[in-house]
């Protein structure tokens, strides 16, 4: 059943009621195909219950094993439906036309999911906050809700209370996250917006230390979040009625003015270039912020700043995976037909988010906020490869979201690691001479900054170099030059770093930098392995990626 | 191919990865076994040497254009291979390296020394020699790479090493302010580090654009298909992509205005590393500039010549007139290595095969003859403590072996007959003057600053009153010696008898010549007849 054929019929409420009630089709799942999704749902419902019942004393490790149990199961499924063919051959729209499963969609699923394996590893690391109260304690409040400060924020501590509620959180936005590039109508799009999101302005309020600034963070981030979150719903609404649908194939038969039968109920709106126009830009100002591009990114530093590390990390490799690949859906799935009208606006928004991170970083004193800027050059350079318009655009960024995400991952595992007295030490000063201190903690964060530089044989110059390749295919020439300005400008920073950890003396009360558990060294070994590999022998994975190119309408 | 080599056996191949992977077991050394990291590095340089004398004696001077071919598919959805070859140029530059660096090793011996052993983790020596047997691999690749993608990522990947051998291990001779000394050496590691990059990602759009183009990255394949007529490239288009490649070189060469950083980063270096960046890394810019730029966009080469010519007489005359003017020896000599890289800039594009054949010939020589002068210079630094000119006076009456190498040295560097640039810098000037004679009678100039500045230096340091100071210095120790005599045997032998030199060269030239379509000026006299 295709949505086209629904949507007539359900708009028409006064024609829908006379038909007798036994004709509403029972909706047909493809349980087989969405089966990532329900997995890792599944577990988030499960783990809820674990919070629930099991004693406090088996939490931690029960969910654990829960989560990335279910993580890799799902990953799992991913691998045989893409083994399946369901990525090229098979490709089709499942459950009632809400969700696409496509090539793109389980390239991205299955890069979310990898991220977060390796992102929830850095949850569930215990060994670098010494032991409190005779309890090992992970990066997150002991109790949440205990004012900071507080006695009872003190008798949870003493009680060793952790906060194990973040697994569950954690699976509830995965699932958010691996819908969201693969809906395939706006309010699915909206939802999974809504389901990735809300847990993900709960765990960034959560942390241990320097909690003020964690539950500021997370103020910021919900507030503007919701800001977004309305204008993205406004302009769906505004799509609707431009369309008469919020299913992507029929907006997009109705932009190419291919739709012959019209609903009379919608003659008076359907065509309106204004909504149209209006809509578009309000769902793209939604998703623009989700990918913290200029000028929607001014969350970006304070929220990566304030969250837990592990949540930051978590945060900026997976959700800018996921809004990428709404984003890419949304432009060549829905809107082909106006490339003309959206390319110019886009060509000014990745211009002034590669030039803005950049320079703006170049300010910075804290690391997190220096990743932060960072990220945001980032989202440029992928715009610079969405706006290529073609397939290798496609394939190139969706090469560029899988380097990008280990070496965001790895980075802030790494930043965990290094800490003083007050919990992480993030100011910028505190990391000098760390190359004395331990030189291959410092090699390992020096790999993965030459990584976001883009220097040859690391991941990030291979995923740079595909989105300018198809940039300049695409015909965006001015738009590569652009990205290597601010590339050399970008590097500037990064060396910065470096020259403070290997040329600078140590301070004699500077930071120490703990020693892991296996599940952080898990993450770092996984970040600084898939960054060689992706810089050394990209070809596999770039193969796959191109395989991955083609959505499903 | 030749006799000396199997065909199916990948010397190229195995010229770079020696070092790699001798790079990687230096590092992988334990921290107390600081000897064993040093003699592994010179026994990893002294086989790279090795089989840089098979590339040598195998390369046939009157075969194909490129030899020991190897090609191999990498990344295909870029159009990139790995595909290796060797003309003439290529072989004399490999040579240069592979010889260079058993020097640099043994020059460097105590540099990288810890000064406390607090630390047990911290391994300054192992990563001081596997930074330069890095260093040497990615060079010895570059100079082999026929694909253009190949050789920008060794191009611009090469840079990282450098980066850390000129930060992590400066001068020693700065004692007593140690906290100025690291600011200013991480001053010009950075510095370094930016201009070339921002070279590089100059270059990195052009790169990008070629590929749009032409299609694939293959040097043979896209010039195969310009001299057949199979790709056409608007006027504008190469010039554009000439000038993204070009600008790279011209930081790395380097050409005035771009040559800044290569006085603080030598100045800042070790002599051993000093050596590295002006006698080794930085040829990789002049001989992309003979293979690259010429050889992809020739046209635009020609239209770019006047510029260039230019820019390199004013590096020639600049470089030489600050050399005069330096206090600080180091900076003397690069200054010195700027107005020589102009020769060989101005060699390269005055499209003569004088020129070339001299261009080429100047890269091995300069990089000798630097290497010579650089490393006595450092040798007797470390015995002072100072850079200044002005701290030594009298040396030869204290140690006369080293006085006569840094004399000898000195001589080789400007251009003495009889010592081997003198061969190299007259082809440059022969070649320049039949095609552009008011250029050739300028750069002359340069040649009469080589004079003043060496022999002034030489004066100020070695001859007059024996300073208070310099009373107690040592003479060239035996591992000095080791290092320096071999240099200056070379100069001289390549000075006399630089044939088997030239043999190798010149057809590589002439290659590079029919490339950008040019002929050698009819000399004047004939046509007077």
């Amino acid at each position: 059943m295709s949505a086209s054929a629904v949507a007539p019929a359900v708009h028409s409420l006064w024609t829908a009621a006379a038909e007798p009630l036994t004709k509403i089709p029972a909706p047909h799942i493809e349980y087989v195909q969405l089966s990532p999704v329900l997995i890792v749902v599944g577990a988030a419902v499960l783990s809820v219950l674990v919070e629930a019942f099991v004693p406090r004393k088996r939490r931690y490790h029960s969910q654990v094993f829960l989560t990335v149990l279910a993580l890799v199961a799902a990953f799992a499924a991913i691998v045989g439906l893409a083994a399946g063919g369901y990525g090229s051959t098979k490709a089709h729209i499942a459950a009632m036309g809400a969700v696409a499963v496509d090539g793109p969609a389980l390239f991205l699923q299955g890069t979310i999911l990898l991220a977060s394996i390796v992102a929830v590893f850095t949850f569930a690391e215990r060994r670098l906050d010494p032991v409190h109260h005779g309890h090992k304690v992970d990066s997150f409040a002991a109790e949440a809700a205990a004012v900071p400060g507080s006695e009872q924020e003190r008798a949870a501590a003493k009680a060793g209370f952790t906060t194990t509620e973040v697994f569950p959180l954690a699976l509830f936005a995965v699932a958010g996250m691996l819908v969201f590039p693969a809906a395939n109508d706006l309010l699915t799009l909206f939802i999974a917006l809504e389901v990735f999101s809300l847990p993900l302005y709960l765990l960034c309020a959560v942390a241990r230390r320097r909690r003020l600034m964690s539950q500021e963070a997370a103020v910021k981030y919900f507030l503007l979040g919701a800001f977004s979150s309305a204008f993205l719903l406004f302009g769906i609404a505004l799509l609707y009625g431009y369309a008469g649908s919020v299913s992507y194939a029929t907006i997009a038969d109705v932009v190419d003015g291919s739709v012959a039968a019209v609903d009379p109920a919608l003659a008076q709106t359907m065509g309106n270039d204004v909504l149209l126009l209006i809509g578009f830009a309000m769902v793209l100002m939604g998703l623009l912020f989700k990918v913290g591009a200029v000028p929607f990114h001014m969350w970006t530093p304070d929220v990566y700043q304030g969250a837990p590390t592990p949540v930051t990390g978590f945060m900026a490799a997976a959700t800018k995976v996921a809004a990428f690949g709404a984003l890419l859906r949304l432009l060549y799935v829905v809107l082909p037909g106006l490339t003309w009208d959206w390319r110019p606006v886009m060509w000014g928004v990745a211009i002034v988010t590669m030039l803005g991170g950049a320079i703006v970083a170049i300010t910075q004193t804290d690391i997190k906020r220096l990743l932060a800027y960072s990220s945001i050059a980032h989202a440029g350079f992928l715009l610079a490869g969405v706006i290529a318009a073609t397939p290798t655009g496609i394939s190139s960024v969706l090469f560029y979201l899988g380097a990008y995400s280990f070496v965001t991952i790895g980075a802030f595992a790494v930043v965990t690691l290094v800490r003083d007295a007050g919990g992480e030490a993030t100011h910028l000063s505190k990391w000098a001479g760390l190359g004395r201190r331990s030189p291959l903690v410092a090699a390992v964060f020096a790999v993965f900054l030459l990584a976001f530089a883009g220097i040859p044989l690391t991941s990030g110059f291979s995923g740079k170099f595909a989105v300018f390749k198809a940039a300049a295919e695409g015909g965006a020439g001015a738009l590569v030059v652009v990205g290597v300005v601010s590339s050399a400008i970008a590097a500037f920073f990064y060396i910065r770093v470096i020259v403070l950890m290997f040329f600078s003396e140590p301070k004699a009360d500077g930071p120490t930098v703990a020693v892991p558990s296996a599940f952080t060294a898990a993450t770092i070994t996984a970040g600084v392995v898939v960054t060689l590999v992706l810089g050394l022998a990209p070809q596999y994975f770039l193969d796959l990626a191109g395989q991955a190119s083609v959505f499903v309408r | 191919m030749s006799q000396v080599v199997n065909a199916g056996f990948p010397i190229l191949t195995a010229t770079a990865a020696v070092p790699a992977i001798g790079a990687i077991l230096t590092a992988a050394v334990p921290a107390a076994r600081r000897t064993a990291a040093k003699w592994l590095a010179l026994l990893v340089s002294l086989v790279t040497l090795a089989l840089a004398a098979i590339v040598l004696v195998g390369f046939e001077p009157g075969g194909d254009r490129y030899q020991f071919v190897e090609s191999h598919s990498w990344i295909k959805d870029f159009g990139v291979r790995y595909e290796l070859g060797v003309d003439g140029i290529g072989v004399a530059l490999i040579a240069l390296t592979a010889l260079l660096i058993p020097f640099v090793v043994l020059a460097g011996w105590h540099d990288a020394d810890p000064l406390e052993t607090k630390s047990s983790r911290w391994r300054p020596t192992q990563g001081f020699f596997a930074l330069i047997l890095a260093v040497e691999a990615m060079v010895i690749l570059s100079f082999e790479a026929t694909d253009v993608f190949l050789f920008y990522i060794l191009f611009e990947a090469m840079l990282i090493p450098m980066y850390f051998l000129i930060g992590g291990f400066g001068d020693r001779a700065h004692a007593g302010s140690d906290e100025n000394a690291a600011a200013q050496r991480s001053y010009a590691a950075v510095k370094f580090l930016l201009y070339n990059l921002v070279g590089g990602l100059i270059m990195l759009a052009a790169v990008i654009g070629l590929y749009v183009v032409a299609g694939n990255f293959s040097l043979t394949e896209i010039a195969e298909a310009r001299a057949s007529g199979q790709l056409e490239m608007a006027t504008n288009t190469e010039r554009l992509l000439f000038l993204g490649f070009f600008f790279a070189f011209a930081v790395k060469a380097p050409l005035w205005p771009l040559h800044t950083w290569l006085p603080n980063a030598m100045g800042e270096a070790t002599a051993p590393v000093a050596v590295l960046i002006t006698a080794v890394v930085d040829k990789v810019g002049t001989f992309a500039m003979l293979r690259f730029c010429l050889g992809l966009f020739p046209e635009a080469s020609k239209w770019a010549t006047p510029v260039i010519i230019t820019l390199a007489l004013i590096s020639i005359v600049y470089g030489a007139l600050l050399a005069v003017g330096q206090r600080d020896i180091k900076r003397l000599i690069a200054y010195a290595s700027i107005s020589h890289f102009g020769f060989i800039i101005m060699g390269i594009f005055a499209m003569t095969s004088q020129g070339q054949s001299g261009a080429t010939l100047y890269m091995v020589n300069h990089g000798i003859s630097t290497a010579a002068l650089m490393l006595v210079a450092g040798f007797l630094i470390s015995r002072r403590g100072s850079r200044l000119i002005a701290d030594y006076g009298g040396v030869q009456k204290v140690a006369p072996v080293l006085a006569g190498t840094f004399l000898i040295g000195g001589l080789a560097t400007l251009s003495l007959p009889g010592l081997a640039p003198f061969v190299s810098e007259f082809l440059v000037l022969v070649g320049t003057f039949a095609r552009y004679p008011v250029a050739g009678i300028i750069a002359t100039t340069g040649i009469v600053l080589a004079a003043l500045y060496t022999l002034v230096l030489y004066q100020r340091t070695m001859t007059g009153p024996v300073k208070e100071e310099v009373r107690a210095m040592p003479d060239l120790r035996v591992r000095e010696l080791a290092v320096v005599a071999p240099l200056i045997a070379l100069l001289i032998f390549l000075g006399v008898f630089p044939k088997p030199l030239t043999d190798i060269v010149n057809p590589a030239v002439t290659h590079t010549m029919s490339d950008v379509q040019q002929k050698d000026p009819a000399p004047e006299v004939e046509a007077a007849k």
